[in-house]
């Protein structure tokens, strides 16, 4: 009796380990620095992840573990996700998250990793990487202020000059001249990505220096889209869409389709790569997409809708570069 | 270049800047003197922030989301007077509890409640007629929102409280020799739980007056590590109102500097600039502390027949 009560259990647990590995279900485990709300960098990896979700439906779930700024703490989530076997893809949704991806992911060879931005994948098989090139959509908003702007001042505020924020501000700053040599491009790096405050501020100084339109990259944004609201001056995006908040004063957002590139790893790893490439989002494959404001009027949607389709065909097509004295200036580190 | 550095608005910015400093710091500075380090001021702020937000969110009154915030604020003065004083935790530890609290449960709310990142119709500047007019100094001092000058007549009212009044010699008293005051016959821990719940109300105005005042939106850790500057702040004020304002506008002004030169575009990288307000403080704490004035049962639990 005991003997066949333990085989029992045993065939219980092996067949529901069995049933677990092979079922058609592709789960996806991803950690964040900052919170999924962010209007920034962590809301669009988690808006991507929910748009795959709502297209496979109950062939695809996935975790999303926020607000894990601290290195250490994400490396326990990564080790635990990994050791357990459930995921089929774990993704660490930020640079700093690299060196322990690194050293991760050789431990667990039948577990696809994946990390941005950057494009290293440290030579591992079974570890993909992805940026964006958010200089692209950086010139097209560069350009449409330049344009726009009374004063030819523009004030940028971006976090630490690092990556796809240091790759969106250049690109801004290169539209910009594109479209107005003579335009001033203020720009402050507060060397924080979460520091309301102070980006407030800065924002408000390139306001009192004489810009009349702002943009800038990372969380930290909403407090300059603040000061865009209360002085009644065109406010550009990037990352996410920031169009709830910058009701009034939002033109134009460059918005990251990590979904694009995660439709492709998934298929990979479905057909058994569980690595070894990097992705870049750009205007060419759809993964970058800028969005026009809801709140503009209908001529002025439209001739900024225009110019933005203009712009975009320009670039994919290669009329035009977005930096001519350093054609290969892309993104190395992300944000 | 002097001109384009040392505007009117580079001193402006400086009193916005240091609005939920001078907040914060003069409430700490109260709990200080009484003998207790209040570590989670940061966590009080957030909260206070966030009920501020929410209540102005949902209301569309200001006065009530400054309510909110005050009340809340006491509420976690008194959670940190009760672990601190009655239970008689380690204050340092507890201060951090409390600040982990304070910062998980307003994410927490944020989340629940609010969702994503939206604006709301803050507290705006005030308009006083002439003096916002004059140049320059209309521009710096007189085109202010409520809180900002709430914080500035704050500090002569707490200097006043603490130097000239019998409270402010019984904060002092518990704060130097808790025994004594008890023989004396002041009740050491009622002192101490109102000087902890003064801080918390103070830490929940320095919290509203970001969310519903400065920046009018409120975002997960938006005080982004603020009160921990201003513990360190009182500090280097010598725990004197007077000296928290001064350490206050210093820092801010720092603050404002380094923006103005990275917005005109002065070649210092940016890294030094964002650092200069740290290393000024630290150097000016190291030599105030030379000759502050702690208050000696600081962190000491009171044990009546120790």
């Amino acid at each position: 009796m005991k003997t066949r009560t333990l085989l029992l259990v045993v065939f219980a647990l092996v067949f529901s380990v069995a049933v677990h590995a092979q079922d058609d279900v592709f789960r996806v485990a991803a950690v964040a620095p900052s919170a999924t709300n962010d209007l920034a960098f962590s809301q669009s990896m988690f808006d991507a992840l929910t748009m795959i979700d709502e297209e496979m439906g109950d062939a695809f779930e996935f975790t999303f573990t926020e607000g894990v700024f601290v290195v250490d703490d994400a490396a326990v989530a990564l080790r635990d996700w990994a050791a357990s076997g459930e995921y089929d893809l774990i993704i660490a949704h930020g640079s700093q998250y690299g060196a322990i991806l690194e050293e991760l992911a050789p431990e667990f060879p039948e577990v696809s990793f994946a990390w941005g931005t950057d494009v290293n994948t440290f030579g591992l098989e079974n570890v993909y990487a992805y940026t964006a090139a958010a200089e692209e959509g950086g010139f097209i908003n560069g350009v449409l202020a330049a344009s726009i702007s009374q004063s030819g001042i523009l004030g940028v505020v971006g976090p630490i000059e690092v990556g796809d924020a240091k790759a969106y501000i250049d690109g801004f700053q290169a539209g910009a001249a594109y479209a107005n040599p003579d335009v001033e491009v203020l720009v402050t790096y507060i060397q924080s990505f979460s520091d309301v405050p102070l980006a407030t501020e800065a924002a408000a100084a390139h306001v009192a220096n004489g810009a009349d339109v702002l943009t800038g990259s990372a969380q930290m944004v909403v407090g300059p889209i603040a000061v865009a609201q209360e002085n009644e001056i065109p406010w550009f995006g990037t990352q996410s869409s920031q169009a709830e908040l910058a009701a009034e004063s939002g033109v134009a957002f460059q918005v990251y389709r990590w979904d694009v590139i995660l439709r492709d790893m998934i298929a990979n790893i479905q057909g058994g790569v569980l690595g070894g490439e990097a992705f870049v989002l750009t205007l060419e494959n759809g993964g970058l997409e800028i969005q026009v404001s809801e709140s503009l009027d209908e001529e002025s949607a439209s001739i900024i809708t225009d110019a933005i389709a203009t712009l975009t065909e320009g670039i994919v097509s290669g009329e035009v570069v977005v930096f001519p004295e350093d054609p290969m200036a892309t993104p190395e580190a992300g944000s | 270049m002097i001109e384009e550095i040392f505007t009117a608005s580079v001193f402006a910015s400086t009193l916005r800047l240091a609005t939920p400093y001078i907040f914060a710091a003069v409430g700490e500075t109260f709990s200080q003197k009484s003998g207790v380090l209040n570590l989670g001021l940061e966590g009080v702020m957030l909260m206070g922030a966030f009920a501020a937000f929410y209540a102005v969110h949902a209301t569309g009154s200001v006065i009530i989301g400054l309510l909110a915030a005050l009340i809340v604020g006491a509420l976690m003065g008194l959670a940190t007077a009760f672990v601190s004083v009655t239970l008689q935790a380690e204050q340092g530890i507890s201060g951090i509890g409390i600040y982990l609290f304070g910062l998980g449960m307003s994410e927490l709310l944020f989340v629940r409640l609010i969702g994503t990142p939206v604006s709301v119709e803050g507290f705006s500047r005030i308009y006083i007629p002439v003096l916002s007019d004059i140049p320059v100094i209309g521009e710096i001092f007189f085109n202010h929102n409520l809180l900002v000058y709430a914080a500035f007549l704050l500090v002569p009212a707490a200097a006043f409280v603490l130097n000239r009044t019998t409270f402010g010699l019984m904060i002092r008293a518990v704060g130097q020799n808790p025994e004594a005051a008890d023989a004396m016959g002041v009740n050491v821990a009622r002192v101490r739980y109102m000087t902890v719940t003064i801080a918390g109300t103070l830490a929940g105005l320095a919290g509203a007056s970001l969310s519903i005042a400065l920046l009018n939106v409120f975002q997960q850790n938006l005080t982004s590590g603020l009160g921990f500057i201003a513990v360190a702040l009182v500090y280097f004020g010598r725990w004197t109102p007077l000296g928290v304002l001064l350490g206050s506008l210093l820092f801010s002004f720092v603050n404002a500097l380094q923006l103005q030169i990275g917005s005109i575009g002065i070649e210092i990288p940016s890294e030094f600039a964002v650092m200069a307000p740290y290393v000024i403080t630290i150097i000016a704490l190291v030599f105030a502390s030379k000759r502050a004035e702690k208050p000696t049962a600081l962190t000491k639990p009171f044990r009546r027949g120790d």
